[in-house]
């Protein structure tokens, strides 16, 4: 197998725990993935299923530089974000399977699932609504005086949506403290970048709103984490959003429905051999003699555990009682308002 | 030859103003396009320009006289050698108060005159009443809760520096400065989705648009981004907030600037829909509104902002959502109406009065949660009913209202319901074909006619 770049060396500022960490963090996305698939696939899993499969350094590389009560929030394509910053996976799975036990659940589905506790604002279903909703809660934490950052991700094919503009201008006008992620995986559904978009520079669309960006390989943590930091440092400092154009790549179809004419296997095989995020991971930690193939077996194992037990908990978990359908449409005031 | 200076109209509602200031005084020359005067209108102090040229002969009103009607003459110009004192005193009188009768907002706007509430369930009996408009109730209602809760903020377009483009944030910039009265671009779909975004952050926000027809621009968030997202979370989250403005016609604004969307956003579940007829309740549901911790659709009307009601002199009270308001007590008909057409409702039930019909007008207020209780025990005691609403006639909040009572009080109808609304037209400029696409009394009448077989 031919692998691109060659071993690299460890940066001497990432340590052997971090690395290990990505790897596993990004591997536990992998077979998560694999097995919601299969799932679907057995047809216990309903309606859309978007997998992240390929574009597991994104995520992971940016949760690397979140802190305590910094928030996320993302479009349809969500259960690595979830799992990235620490969401249950059997709290995810159950939830793809329309379960009690699952986040929202069971109301939620795949699209819509959310955790106050761990700050993830959603899993939104139509594309681009999530970019003015990042930034309310950004407005939300500068209004509230924290230095609390909002990640807020999305994808190439929601940055032709007009929303996405009028926040970059609010965004900036006001200074809120958000990171905008835009995932390029290259393909909006079934439409390449070069058939949707004329001027192809995502990143350098904030320009015209004073908003600073860059791009970065999505296939290389180490490459996402230390633009992450940057921009983290950019809002926590005052000076508002930061854009970060991450290239990346779904190995998987839009969705689980998609008939893959748009793309050439080869092109997908190839970005697999030669660029895939956690094998990049994987070479860099034997390279460097700081894991053995035993470790890393190990940290397989215990990945593949936690998958198989989440699949097993989202069929066991029974679905939602009838009375469910009723529930969470309105909050009820307290008492004292 | 002398020329008059009438009081201009400056808004589209507009029927009278305060002459602020004069800034030309008596001999001055005039010339076209010179600022003569600050004119304060029912949203905003303008600037009052000469179109004509000459001396200022004589000023005919004060400065500082409120309510000058739209028309009258305000000032005498003269040409060189010609004296003031020689001008008639006008006889234009007439003119414009017939000009006046034939515009349709005038119609709908008529009679300023202080509705009385005569009583309420929502505040003890003997309570000290004081008269405000609906403006003035509403920003009485956002000042008091943002004292209130430090959470509670407003946003949107020429909400601060410009004092509101209809003047109900009048003076919360000043009081509660750009952190807390946030002016936005001309972005609804954007604004909207940051105060979504906000209200899931942890913050009360008040989204005001400038008018509902802009929401249109901005329904995904409303519908998708706010009102699902606590169902879609299993409770764990989500968008306390107010979304407020004018909905309906104004007068004379044409297709686009004049739709009522009540019956739109009423049926959506996870948002909470009011939309008040009086000052009293306009204050009380609003501020009931900004505590909810719901996404709350908050619907106005702006030939109502400058109406005057009797309001509780209370520190602090909410009217609670889901109850109607029997504004008048009858037992020959049930007239069940809200907002702007609770003016045409009470206008039929005076003139059914007249003729001697008995009709029973309930407010519903709020029309998600809606009070199904209040009209079938009205209905029981009528045996018929009429809906009013402004709103388009296919699936209106009136069709709703009739199967509900055709499924629940069936047994009590002596005649088939009918609901009366707006044509079924996008609304035309004319004055004259506005009117005609316009919810009348004289239409409310009409049925209700009909229904008792008068």
């Amino acid at each position: 197998m031919v692998r691109k770049p060659a071993a690299k060396e460890v940066p001497s500022n990432v340590s052997k725990d971090e690395l290990l960490k990505y790897y596993r963090d990004m591997l536990l996305i992998r077979r998560f993935e694999e097995k919601a698939g299969q799932l679907y696939g057995m047809g216990l899993i309903g309606g859309f299923c978007h997998l992240y499969i390929g574009q597991e350094a994104v995520v992971v590389g940016l949760e690397a530089c979140s802190k305590e009560g910094d928030k996320r929030i993302t479009s349809y394509r969500d259960h690595g974000h979830m799992l990235a910053c620490g969401m249950e996976a059997n709290g995810v799975m159950a939830e793809l399977t329309g379960r009690e036990g699952g986040y929202s659940k069971g109301k939620g589905g795949s699209m819509h699932m959310f955790s106050r506790e761990k700050h993830f604002y959603g899993g939104h279903g139509i594309v681009a609504a999530q970019v003015p909703l990042g930034a309310g809660l950004a407005f939300a934490d500068k209004y509230l005086g924290n230095d609390n950052v909002t990640f807020t991700y999305f994808g190439d094919g929601a940055a032709n949506q007009g929303q996405v503009y009028e926040t970059y201008n609010m965004a900036e006008l006001w200074s809120l403290p958000v990171v905008f992620v835009i995932e390029n995986n290259q393909y909006a559904m079934g439409t390449s970048v070069k058939r949707s978009t004329k001027s192809t520079s995502f990143f350098g669309r904030g320009a015209a709103f004073g908003i600073q960006g860059e791009q970065v390989d999505g296939m290389d943590v180490l490459a996402v984490k230390a633009a992450g930091e940057k921009a983290v440092a950019h809002c926590r400092a005052g000076k508002g959003p930061y854009i970060l154009e991450v290239m990346t790549y779904r190995y998987r179809g839009h969705s689980m429905s998609d008939p893959a004419k748009y793309r050439s296997r080869e092109e997908v095989q190839k970005m697999r051999d030669e660029r895939d995020p956690i094998e990049n991971v994987r070479e860099l930690l034997l390279t460097g003699n700081h894991a053995s193939e035993d470790d890393l077996k190990a940290i397989d194992k215990e990945i593949k555990d936690i998958v198989n037990e989440s699949a097993e908990f989202a069929k066991e978990s029974p679905e939602p009682a009838l009375s469910e359908l009723w529930t969470d449409i309105y909050a009820e005031l307290p008492a004292n308002a | 030859m002398a020329t008059e200076i009438l009081m201009p109209a400056l808004s589209p509602t507009m029927e009278e103003g305060t002459l602020a200031k004069w800034l030309k005084k008596e001999g001055d020359t005039v010339k076209s396009g010179d600022i003569i005067a600050e004119i304060e209108t029912d949203k905003a102090t303008m600037e009052f320009e000469a179109v004509d040229e000459g001396i200022l002969g004589k000023i005919l009103i004060a400065e500082g006289a409120q309510g000058v009607k739209v028309n009258t003459p305000i000032a005498v110009l003269v040409e060189e050698g010609e004296s003031a004192d020689d001008i008639k005193p006008a006889a234009t009188a007439a003119a414009p108060v017939e000009a006046k009768a034939e515009a349709p907002a005038a119609a709908v706007a008529a009679a300023p005159v202080a509705v009385k509430v005569s009583r309420s369930p929502d505040w003890p009996e003997g309570t000290k009443m004081k008269t405000m408009t609906v403006r003035e109730a509403l920003r009485e209602a956002m000042e008091e809760e943002m004292l209130r809760d430090e959470t509670v903020f407003l946003m949107g377009e020429e909400v601060g520096e410009y004092q509101g483009a209809y003047k109900i944030s009048q003076g919360l910039l000043d009081k509660f400065g750009p952190r807390r009265v946030v002016d936005t671009p001309i972005s609804e779909i954007g604004f909207a989705g940051i105060g979504t975004g906000a209200a899931m952050g942890g913050l009360r926000p008040i989204v005001e648009f400038m008018t509902f027809n802009f929401a249109m621009q901005a329904i995904d968030h409303i519908i998708n981004s706010a009102a699902k997202t606590l169902y879609m979370s299993g409770g764990q989250m989500g968008a306390p907030m107010v979304f407020r403005g004018p909905n309906g016609a104004a007068a004379r604004v044409g297709a686009q600037h004049s739709q009522d969307y009540a019956a739109w956003y009423a049926q959506i579940p996870g948002l909470k829909v009011v939309m008040p007829y009086s000052a009293a309740d306009a204050k009380g549901l609003l501020k009931q509104a900004i505590r909810d911790p719901n996404p709350v659709i908050f619907l106005e009307n702006e030939i109502m902002y400058g109406r005057s009601f009797e309001v509780p002199d209370l520190e602090d009270f909410t009217i609670p959502f889901g109850k109607a308001r029997i504004a008048r007590e009858g037992n020959d008909v049930t007239i069940v109406s809200f907002g702007i057409g609770m003016s045409h409702a009470l206008e039929a039930a005076d003139k059914l009065a007249a003729e001697g019909i008995d009709a029973e007008v309930i407010d519903l207020r709020t029309l998600r949660p809606l009070d199904y209780d209040s009209i079938i025990a009205s209905v029981q005691k009528t045996n018929r009913l009429v809906t009013v609403e402004e709103g388009f006639p296919v699936a209106s909040i009136g069709n709703h209202i009739s199967a509900y009572v055709m499924e629940n009080a069936f047994d009590y109808l002596d005649a088939p319901v009918i609901n009366c609304t707006g044509k079924d037209v996008p609304m035309p400029y004319a004055a004259n074909l506005e009117k005609l696409a316009l919810i009348t009394s004289d239409e409310v009448v009409a049925a209700v006619k009909k229904v008792t077989y008068k």
